[in-house]
């Protein structure tokens, strides 16, 4: 717990100051008075917030624990130990939904961070209409994600969609993107990454603005081109902000609901099902201890991939 | 900055790779957009096709206001409850995270540190949404308005402190000092001296969680059941089976709710931007 | 012919009586109603309907609404309108556990409300005059422990293949009796370049058809499967009569008789390919007919999912779908007048004005009318002969949530008939436990 913690610390902190653009860590004090601190900072301060918090999730996540082994109605519970994992883990539909959430966090990720890097790359160039550009691909992020998820099932229409129109032009037969099995969840995998990489670039952008021309100055008189450049420079020093665009992605694609609900429903079939749309579907028949089950499985499937990731990415920025 | 160094054969290279990034950043990131607003300018025999192309008529108020006038006015009451949903939760926020994040800076220890922990796992783990009813349900809350403004607010919460965590650490403590000399109280301290300092991220935050706020659609779906409070977006996914045949109406109503984000963005790009990359740890 | 001409004027006069009469039950239903909501000042009660937003329901329900509140200027009824399919009814479950359902909703009968615990979630209609006009054989669809809960609204109809006439005189192609007639018929469709079976995948709930429709052949193979299913002694795997349904879903796509977009196609879209004539046969309940044009819905007609023995073939009938009142509700005598209305003879004439039936009403008193779609003599052809069967979802309480998504992956060629018929046993397995069904 304490070493994620630390270094989340840090690299807000390090962000800050390319946001509001002046926060600069202040050397905690270590000799403080400490009846004057006690006055002055209060832990009153986290009392309200902490009202909030533990009524709204921490008590509903401890109380999953209990609820996740129950047939349950929302009134009355019936403990029945493990049923619902044996079911959730041999339903062939709930185990594919299993694998569909690793691979859509795995792509979209992916995607995000190669095609967040290249983008901020341009845009950080000398190129002209920059800010025009980066407001471009930044605005997608703003927008609601039905709204996004309407509009791109629209275009990706296999008949009339201008998306498969715009291929015929040029002599390929679009695939049915959202009707085949086989295609379903890439291609809401690709509207999430239309959706969420303005804000990769935007990270990646403050990321390699804050490396120091100076590198760049050296590569550049031992005689090495861009890719020297990209390779020795850009790409290392840049790591942080990888490690911010991989956890940020994957957290959200493990999470994944809206965009698939609203494209697909988790179909055809349960092709695009997610645990996220597992559990609501769970939650829509009536189901709830299931879709409590399904909650702290998706609970433990985060923290068994997200703590540790954390973990091993703050060891590695220690090394820089 | 090297520009002028560039020989005319580079600066062509250099040239064509500007239309060509701006050429295709322009298909990919407008080409959707420019399709809403066309579908919802054209009739509805038109807007049937789906194609890309302009409206032979234009019935823009016609279409506003059957979107409007769909279902008594669904679209309108989703609005009001939009609104006092997102100007609530953000209101709330901003003063409870503030206050946390304040201490959590100024006063490291054993409690700051389980505190930071709460608030990270609050970013990383997904909510247990139907013991989250069960809670609200016995608080009788459920279905409410001021029980879906409190959900948003603890699920925005780890985010937004963050937010305010990075930006109070540039704050000199000698300012609070020299408050605390002349007789403040700690909330006075606070709420008189470093809040007002905090505008520039305090803005940030308003503008980031309202857009998020505003935009969210699994909380509403899951805690306001019902047409009664249902927010715009919820509108949005009830009117994609009414409307399943006039898409000009259903586009209008997405031009429509994307209206409010747009105008932030415009106004305000510069500061969402800074305020993501930030905090940006929100899941 | 002469007969049926005299039980028509029979008819038309006993639905003159029983209109005054309902009328005359309704406005003393509704005088307690004002009484009971005192608080209002106005003396106005205003109720709320929750209805499927399919279109044809919208328009029943507009055309009765505003005949109602002709009849009883005291009652205004605001109607919203919620998805079908399992969206919906989850919805529906959803709102009554929560106690934010409208003071009275349409919904399925059958199965779909035994999972609703109606003893404990609706209001109890057992004897009520709201029954007074509502012939016998619905009660069975609506009745738990004995207890009836629901009055129905729109009309009993066919699930099974309705097919385009035009289309099947071109090709020279007849009604087929037995499913190797049917793949006879299809194969002669692809080589003329029709679609011979639409599906419809974006609308889920259409592609359960193959599985629900085929019952009735169930049923003529044993007798007694609805109560050994509900007593958990029969299953879709493991009974090969049982099966045919899911094999009947894989062979629709297995032998590519769907079009080519079928994933991404919805209900509306599918009807308009069936009466275009792009494509010839609609695996469908008959409902969407009565929207159709005049001039359309008289291309369409219907039979049902042909089994194996053409000496046994039949077609399986669905109810027509409940009116309930959730116990919570807060204008239970208001909404309890309501439902008397849309149940009388008067009701159904105003829905029939609307949207023309596709189906026999199970209102007693009401006559066919002379315009309704010519789908309707094809089902009847099915109950004067006999060779039918109501689904299995009035015959039994026991119903799975993920039935649609299980026959879209078989009918996508995702899951195989046995595995999809294995997967839909252990839904309803689930299912039947949730409730606390004896012996599961």
């Amino acid at each position: 717990m304490q070493s994620p913690s630390s270094s989340n610390a840090r690299t807000a902190g390090s962000r800050g100051d390319a946001g509001p653009g002046r926060a600069a860590p202040t050397p905690a004090r270590a000799s403080a008075v400490r009846g004057t601190t006690q006055r002055r900072y209060s832990y009153w301060f986290y009392a309200p917030a902490g009202v909030v918090y533990g009524v709204i999730f921490v008590l509903p996540t401890l109380i999953s624990f209990y609820f996740a082994f129950t047939r349950w109605d929302l009134f009355e519970s019936e403990w029945i130990g493990l049923d619902n994992f044996r079911q959730f883990f041999s339903e062939q539909s709930l185990r594919s939904s299993l694998v569909n959430t690793l691979v859509y966090a795995v792509t979209t990720s992916g995607l995000k961070v190669v095609l967040g890097m290249l983008l901020a790359i341009v845009l950080t160039s000398s190129i002209r209409l920059k800010g025009l550009l980066r407001a471009l691909t930044f605005f997608p992020v703003l927008v609601s994600t039905v709204a996004v998820g309407i509009t791109f099932s629209v275009l990706l229409q296999p008949d009339f969609g201008i998306v498969n129109a715009a291929l015929a032009k040029v002599g390929i037969t679009g695939p049915d993107w959202l009707g085949d099995p086989d295609t379903a969840l890439l291609s809401v995998a690709a509207v999430d990454v239309w959706k969420g990489v303005g804000l990769a670039t935007v990270i990646y952008i403050a990321g390699i603005l804050s490396i120091p021309r100076d590198y760049y100055e050296a590569v550049e008189v031992d005689g090495g081109g861009a890719w020297t450049q990209f390779w020795n420079v850009t790409l290392p020093l840049a790591r942080p902000a990888t490690f911010t665009v991989i956890l940020l992605s994957f957290i959200g694609g493990l999470r994944s609901f809206d965009l698939i609900w609203t494209m697909t429903g988790g179909g055809p079939g349960f092709a695009s099902d997610t645990i996220a749309s597992v559990i609501y579907k769970q939650y829509q028949a009536g189901f709830y201890g299931l879709a409590t089950a399904g909650n702290v499985v998706l609970f433990l499937l985060v923290s068994a991939i997200v703590f540790p990731l954390a973990r091993f990415f703050s060891s590695r920025e220690v090394d820089l | 900055m090297s520009a002028q160094t560039l020989t005319p054969a580079r600066r062509l290279r250099r040239l064509g790779t500007e239309v060509l990034a701006v050429g295709a950043a322009l298909v990919v990131f407008v080409v959707p957009f420019v399709f809403i607003v066309l579908t919802a300018f054209k009739d509805e025999f038109e807007a049937s096709d789906l194609t890309f192309s302009l409206p032979t008529t234009w019935p823009v108020l016609d279409n506003l206001r059957e979107v409007f006038a769909a279902r008594d006015g669904m679209l309108l009451v989703a609005f009001k409850n939009s609104t006092i949903l997102t100007v609530s939760s953000v209101a709330i926020l901003v003063v409870l995270c503030s206050m946390v994040a304040f201490v959590l800076q100024r006063r490291p220890g054993r409690v700051s540190d389980v505190v930071g922990a709460l608030i990270l796992s609050g970013l990383i783990i997904p909510p247990a949404i139907v013991p989250t009813i069960w809670v609200l349900q016995k608080l009788h809350l459920f279905k409410t308005i001021p029980g879906l403004v409190l959900v948003e607010v603890a699920f925005s919460m780890s985010f937004t402190i963050l937010l305010y965590r990075a930006f109070i650490a540039a704050i000199p403590r000698e300012l609070d000092e020299a408050a605390v000399i002349d007789g403040c109280s700690s909330l006075t301290l606070f709420f008189r001296v470093i809040f007002p300092l905090l505008r520039p991220v305090t803005i940030t935050s308003i503008l980031t969680n309202s857009v998020f706020i505003f935009n969210d659609f699994v909380n509403p779906l899951y805690f306001t059941p019902g047409d009664e409070n249902a927010t715009v977006q919820l509108t949005l996914y009830n009117f994609l089976s009414q409307f399943s045949t006039q898409y000009n109406l259903l586009f209008m109503n997405i031009l429509v709710i994307t209206i409010p984000p747009l105008l932030v963005f415009v106004l305000f790009n510069g500061k969402i931007v800074s305020g993501m990359t930030s905090g940006a740890v929100k899941g | 012919m002469k007969s049926s001409r005299v039980r028509l004027t029979w008819a038309t006069g006993l639905v003159l009586a029983l209109a005054t009469a309902a009328c005359g039950s309704g406005s003393s239903g509704g005088a307690p109603a004002a009484g009971g909501s005192g608080g209002q000042a106005a003396g106005k009660t205003e109720i709320t309907l929750l209805v499927d937003n399919a279109e044809s329901t919208v328009k029943n329900a507009e055309a009765v609404v505003a005949a109602f509140e002709k009849a009883h200027p005291d009652i205004t009824v605001k109607t919203s309108t919620r998805p079908g399919g399992a969206d919906g009814d989850n919805l529906v479950k959803t709102k009554l556990s929560t106690g934010s359902m409208e003071d009275v909703f349409w919904y399925n009968s059958g199965s779909l409300l035994q999972a609703l615990n109606p003893a404990k979630s609706l209001v109890d209609l057992t004897g009520s005059p709201v029954l007074a006009n509502v012939d016998e054989s619905f009660l069975p669809s609506v009745t738990q422990d004995g207890k009836v809960y629901g009055a129905p609204w729109g009309d009993a109809m066919g699930g099974g293949i309705l097919y385009n006439k035009d289309v099947y005189a071109e090709a020279g192609l007849t009604v087929p009796k037995t499913w190797a007639e049917f793949t006879a018929n299809n194969d002669k469709l692809k080589a003329a370049g029709v679609t011979p079976v639409i599906g419809s995948f974006k609308d889920t709930w259409t592609t359960q058809l193959f599985v629900l429709g085929d019952y009735c052949n169930v049923a003529a193979s044993n007798p007694n499967w609805a109560a050994d299913y509900t007593a958990n002694k029969v299953k879709y795997a493991t009974d090969p009569a049982a099966l045919r349904g899911f094999e009947k879903t894989a062979e629709a796509s297995s032998k590519g008789w769907l079009n080519k977009s079928a994933g991404s196609t919805t209900f509306d879209q599918g009807m308009k390919l069936l009466v275009s004539g792009k494509a010839a046969q609609f695996p469908m309940l008959t409902f969407p007919v009565g929207t159709l044009p005049k001039d359309q819905a008289a291309k369409i007609g219907f039979f049902g999912i042909p089994g194996d023995d053409a000496a046994k073939n039949c077609a399986t009938l669905w109810m027509p779908g409940g009116q309930y009142i959730p116990s919570a509700g807060k204008n239970i005598e208001a909404a309890k007048t309501f439902v008397g209305f849309v149940a009388s003879p008067e009701g159904v004439a105003a829905m029939y004005a609307a949207v023309p039936p596709t189906g026999p009403s199970l209102v007693k008193g009401v006559t066919t009318p002379a315009d309704a779609a010519p789908v309707i003599n094809d089902i009847k052809a099915y109950i004067d002969g006999g060779n039918n069967s109501p689904a299995l979802e009035f015959l039994s309480p026991v119903k799975g949530p993920a039935l649609e998504q299980i026959t879209t992956a078989v009918e996508t060629g995702q899951t195989p008939a046995k595995e999809a018929a294995d997967q839909y046993d252990k839904d309803v397995t689930k299912q039947a436990k949730q409730l606390g069904l004896a012996g599961w």
